[in-house]
């Protein structure tokens, strides 16, 4: 089988790689495919624990801050109402499909692609959804969001007594668990395995 | 060397933009419908209208940097007083209290990124109109590496997003978004798209073209 370069249009042989490599363009250097082991399974196990956090961290506040002995504390939705409350309806609605709408998509797709091919068969337009979240995944901000937490924990400190809410710990865990799922991904075999038979 | 015969655009085909399933190029009259036959994804050798497309967006994103630099992107509200914070004054503030570390990630965030994104996509898109033949390797990876972090400009939109919800302490303290948020989610926004619109592939094109 041979496969053009996405990014330089080589004609690049496809080659049987050892589980955990990557094979990468041999002339501009990009990653073309990689090998991963079990990746339908893991990519699954971590879509449901992905799932799992991301109900944990949009349930229960992010940040609590003690002022004047005034308590007030905020959850992620709490804080696009916010912005949407002061007519900033364009950056809250950024905010939410970065933060909020993206990675339960991500994840919520995943398990729907994903389930049937465990189970041997094709979702109802599979193909379709999963071309779909091929083109989300870079507005998926969650780990940017997370840098976000940590710098307004810094800034709020000089003003007031802040304390991390549980969903804290919780969008830490949805982190790591979001770049585990696309780590163990491997795109070409889901194409294969969801695809319209091409041969 | 007959490095020519080894593209996929020269031998009549081409690679799907969503699946990278290798597609034979279609007749030209049909050329409007052709889909991927694995994943339903329109066909085309190039990424249509890309250096049209990503001078306009780029336009865009550098007139909309102006007033997200200028203006402020916060208003703060202490007992009365009100203090306006722009990007620039928050990276100050930083450096003052001598939080060195969010000073720098700051700057790297709000206002590195973003201006590298913006001259990094111009260089390329002069560097394909003049069929430079310099480095592709090297400017592939560039072309990677801001698509890869533009993201990161987000920071700021959301250290303000969660700042505007949780300081409410009645008339003690409040703080609200300010117009620079706007532009400056506007700048992110359209230098991601500036980034999906560019064809990698025309940097390798002009290697091909003054071949023959």
């Amino acid at each position: 089988m041979i496969i053009a370069c996405h990014e330089c249009d080589l004609l690049n042989s496809v080659i049987d790689i050892p589980v955990g490599t990557t094979a990468r363009c041999a002339r501009c250097g990009v990653a073309l495919y990689s090998r991963k082991k079990n990746s339908i399974e893991r990519t699954l196990a971590w879509a449901i624990a992905g799932l799992v956090f991301f109900v944990l961290a949009n349930a229960y506040p992010i940040l609590i801050m003690k002022s004047e002995g005034v308590l007030s504390e905020t959850t992620l939705f709490e804080s696009v109402k916010a912005l949407y409350a002061q007519n900033m309806w364009g950056v809250a609605a950024l905010v939410f499909i970065t933060c909020i709408l993206v990675p339960f998509i991500q994840l919520a797709g995943l398990l729907y692609i994903l389930i049937p091919i465990r189970l041997n068969h094709s979702a109802w337009q599979a193909p379709l959804l999963f071309r779909f979240l091929r083109k989300l995944q870079p507005w998926g901000m969650m780990e940017v969001f997370m840098l976000g937490i940590l710098v307004s924990i810094v800034k709020l400190s000089d003003m007031a007594a802040v304390m991390p809410g549980f969903s804290l710990y919780a969008f830490a865990a949805l982190v790591l668990v979001l770049t585990a799922t696309v780590s163990s991904m491997d795109p070409y075999l889901i194409w294969e395995k969801t695809g319209v038979r091409h041969d | 060397m007959t490095e020519t015969s080894m593209i996929a655009m020269n031998s009549s085909l081409t690679s799907c933009q969503s699946c990278h399933l290798l597609c034979q190029m279609p007749e030209v009259d049909n050329w409007h419908h052709a889909t991927c036959p694995r994943c339903g994804e329109r066909l085309h050798v190039r990424k249509p209208n890309s250096i049209v497309r990503t001078w306009a967006l780029l336009l865009a994103a550098y007139i909309l940097y102006v007033p997200a630099n200028v203006f402020p992107i916060m208003k703060v509200t202490t007992l009365g007083y009100t203090e306006s914070d722009t990007i620039l004054s928050g990276v100050f503030y930083f450096i003052e209290t001598g939080s060195w570390l969010i000073a720098i990630i700051i700057f790297t965030a709000s206002i590195f990124i973003p201006l590298l994104k913006l001259l990094t996509l111009t260089g390329l898109l002069i560097s394909v109109r003049r069929k430079s033949r310099w480095r592709p390797r090297d400017r592939a990876r560039l072309y990677r590496l801001i698509e890869g972090i533009g993201r990161w400009s987000m920071v700021d939109i959301y250290v303000v997003t969660l700042m505007v919800a949780i300081v409410k302490i009645g008339a003690i303290a409040s703080i609200e978004a300010a117009p620079a948020a706007v532009y400056f989610a506007a700048v992110v926004v359209i230098t991601m798209f500036a980034a999906t619109s560019f064809d990698p592939r025309l940097i390798w094109d002009n290697l091909e073209d003054t071949d023959e």
